[in-house]
């Protein structure tokens, strides 16, 4: 377990402390996702705050962009949504700002590489933090070509989350593994981002390996097609630290998109039923 | 990134392996039709009353055009890779007919992603790649063209990477497709650069070609890199003018960016999201560029000038009736700077336009354009 190397990993990252904290009482991590002002930015405040009353542990914000490759139907429809209702990324930090002010939970940022260049990386980086943010995930961005943007966020103070995915192979692994922090974000099946109804064996063969190579050195949150409480359970037990749900959220808001009560309830339950099985997977 | 090296390594084995390069010739030659003909168009010439225009004519391969170089190489390598499932994405269909062919010959399976706008103006490709055995999926997420059909066969590889290759159809995505495709293309110019010293004997002054993704300049194009008397024109597609969303010319009207997995000129707003396109022509439809192309606007080897989607229909008309040929849409963006461009030259000079594909794709859309 994570806290069992605690030891080598003292800092004041929220993120790191908040591995830390749970993993002391052998408890998952969980990482909820919502597209940035989806559907406009009064519902996705009001969103995300019920996800962290309902025990999200991480928030995660994506910043909308218009070619999303790495994203299933469900979070381009969100990331469409969002664009329409005048979304860029200064105004979704703004608001990352808003919740930050007011809750403590670490917040990270999902969103592709160009939006942040067009903003200019080092602007880019210095918003985030000045808003709260504490680490950022920019899954077109390889470890290859992120030296730059990595030491800018370095400097900042900021964690780069870096994507695994099963086919990685063992050395490119150990740079990710070196390179990354906060937590190594695990793509636990090949594809695109979109729930699953089954976990594979594959996704679980995935965390045991990625597992034997950290060795402790960085907590890993195993992600993609993840929508039930059992699969965070068995993510657990496989011995990933913390898991990502990110497009069974995004659906419930999709689902409700004229009745916000409705979509600020079922996330709430969603989330709980999550949390829950992600204290009780031993 | 895995995949990719892979990709990599295995290129770059079987490039420098005689056995396939033999094997691939084998196949240019006696399935495609190579070599293609350089061809004097006197009466385009005559009616320029410039320079001498030569046509470099892919639109007579297998086909109809340029694409079956790439197909045939990619496709081989993927047999030799091991891989039995090839997807690809296609903007005219030029690309997915060209997989399509290529796949039958060497018994691979085709699956072709394509734009639904694009399916509903070049009609006649999706036919001949159903009737070629492919598999045809019509997109419909973000603007249904090119760069969708892009995300669409990027989602699919990923999700199926262990038994399918990726069959790009231009000098775009993440290395080694950029090179690896400039590679295959560049017989293009190797043909035309000895035909024209045959023919001339001489350089020409210039070599004009089309720039959407920009498989077919780059091709021509490599192989006058080093001859810098030769001046390269890339001619990108100026749609219904230069506002925001009206046109495709990236290189022109564009900044740098990161889409499909490069860096390169891109159109996009403020707040770096994707510009919508728009061009007559399906195959420029495209709101990025081939990295290449960007490093050598950026050392000012190349230049990259527009024409528009009426200027490409007359000079459709133009050469259709001066020499009885009909070129694609795409080229014939090409083939109309090359006639203002001939004008500015001596007759003693001589221009190559790379007619890189045939119009058959294009009557359609034509005849709703053009008075009778």
């Amino acid at each position: 377990m994570w806290t069992r190397l605690q030891d080598s990993f003292l800092s004041n990252d929220p993120i790191e402390q908040k591995f830390r904290e749970l993993g002391k009482r052998s408890e998952g991590v969980i990482v909820a996702y919502l597209m940035g002002h989806d559907p406009d930015p009064q519902s996705f405040l009001a969103n995300a705050v019920s996800l962290i009353e309902g025990g999200a542990d991480i928030l995660e914000v994506g910043i909308p962009f218009s070619d999303p490759v790495a994203d299933g139907p469900t979070i381009q429809a969100a990331g469409m949504r969002a664009l329409s209702a005048g979304a860029t990324p200064r105004l979704i930090l703004d608001t990352i700002g808003e919740l930050s002010a007011q809750f403590t939970v670490p917040i990270v940022t999902l969103t592709y590489y160009n939006p942040i260049l067009a903003m200019g990386v080092e602007r880019f980086i210095r918003t985030a933090c000045d808003r709260g943010v504490s680490g950022m995930v920019v899954p077109d961005l390889p470890l290859e070509e992120a030296d730059a943007f990595r030491h800018m966020a370095l400097k900042h103070n900021l964690d780069s989350i870096y994507l695994a995915a099963p086919n990685t192979s063992t050395e490119r692994l150990q740079s990710i593994v070196n390179k990354s922090k906060g937590f190594l974000y695990l793509v636990s099946l090949y594809g695109v981002t979109g729930p699953r109804d089954i976990l594979s064996a594959q996704s679980l063969d995935a965390v045991k390996k990625v597992k034997s190579l950290t060795r402790g050195k960085i907590p890993i949150s195993a992600g993609f097609g993840i929508s039930h409480p059992e699969h965070v359970s068995s993510l657990l037990r496989a011995g990933a630290d913390g898991a990502i749900v990110g497009s069974a959220l995004v659906r419930i808001v999709a689902e409700h998109l004229d009745n916000p009560e409705e979509t600020q309830y079922h996330l709430k339950k969603n989330i709980s039923a999550l949390k829950q099985a992600s204290k009780q997977h031993h | 990134m895995e995949p990719l090296e892979k990709l990599a390594d295995a290129y770059l084995r079987f490039s420098r392996d005689p056995s396939f390069k033999k094997e691939l010739t084998k196949w240019l030659e006696n399935y495609a039709g190579r070599p293609t003909p350089l061809y004097f168009a006197s009466r385009l010439t005559d009616d320029a009353r410039g320079a001498k225009i030569y046509l470099k004519r892919e639109d007579l391969l297998h086909g109809g055009a340029h694409k079956i170089n790439n197909t045939l190489g990619q496709a081989l390598l993927a047999k030799k890779m091991g891989k039995r499932r090839i997807i690809a994405e296609t903007g005219a269909g030029q690309h997915g007919v060209a997989t399509a062919m290529a796949c039958a010959a060497l018994g691979l399976k085709a699956e072709i992603y394509m734009g639904r706008e694009d399916m509903e103006r070049q009609g006649l490709n999706v036919s001949r790649m159903k009737l070629l055995g492919a598999v045809v999926h019509p997109v419909d997420s973000g603007s249904k063209t090119l760069k969708d059909a892009i995300n669409e066969a990027l989602r699919d590889w990923v999700t199926n990477v262990e038994d399918t290759y990726y069959l790009l159809g231009s000098v775009v995505g993440p290395h080694p497709y950029p090179t690896m495709v400039r590679n295959f293309q560049s017989i293009i110019g190797r043909e035309a650069r000895r035909q024209i010293l045959r023919q001339e004997g001489k350089l020409p002054k210039a070599v004009v070609a089309c720039v959407g993704g920009g498989s077919n300049s780059i091709g021509i194009f490599h192989s006058f890199l080093s001859d810098l008397e030769v001046d390269l024109y890339g001619v990108e597609a100026g749609g219904q003018g230069m506002s925001p969303g009206k046109h495709a010319a990236p290189l022109v009207a564009g900044r740098e960016g990161v889409l499909h997995g490069m860096m390169t000129y891109v159109l996009q707003n403020a707040e770096g999201q994707i510009e919508t396109t728009q061009s007559i022509s399906a195959g420029l439809d495209y709101p990025a560029v081939g990295p290449e192309h960007s490093y050598l606007m950026s050392t000012g080897r190349t230049r990259y000038v527009t024409q528009t989607d009426s200027e490409a229909l007359n000079a459709f008309k133009q050469l259709s009736q001066l020499e009885g040929i009909m070129p694609a849409l795409e080229p014939a963006h090409a083939i109309s700077y090359a006639t203002h461009l001939a004008k500015n030259l001596g007759r003693e000079d001589s221009i190559i336009v790379n007619l890189s594909g045939r119009g058959d794709k294009d009557v359609d859309t034509i005849a709703r354009q053009l008075p009778q």
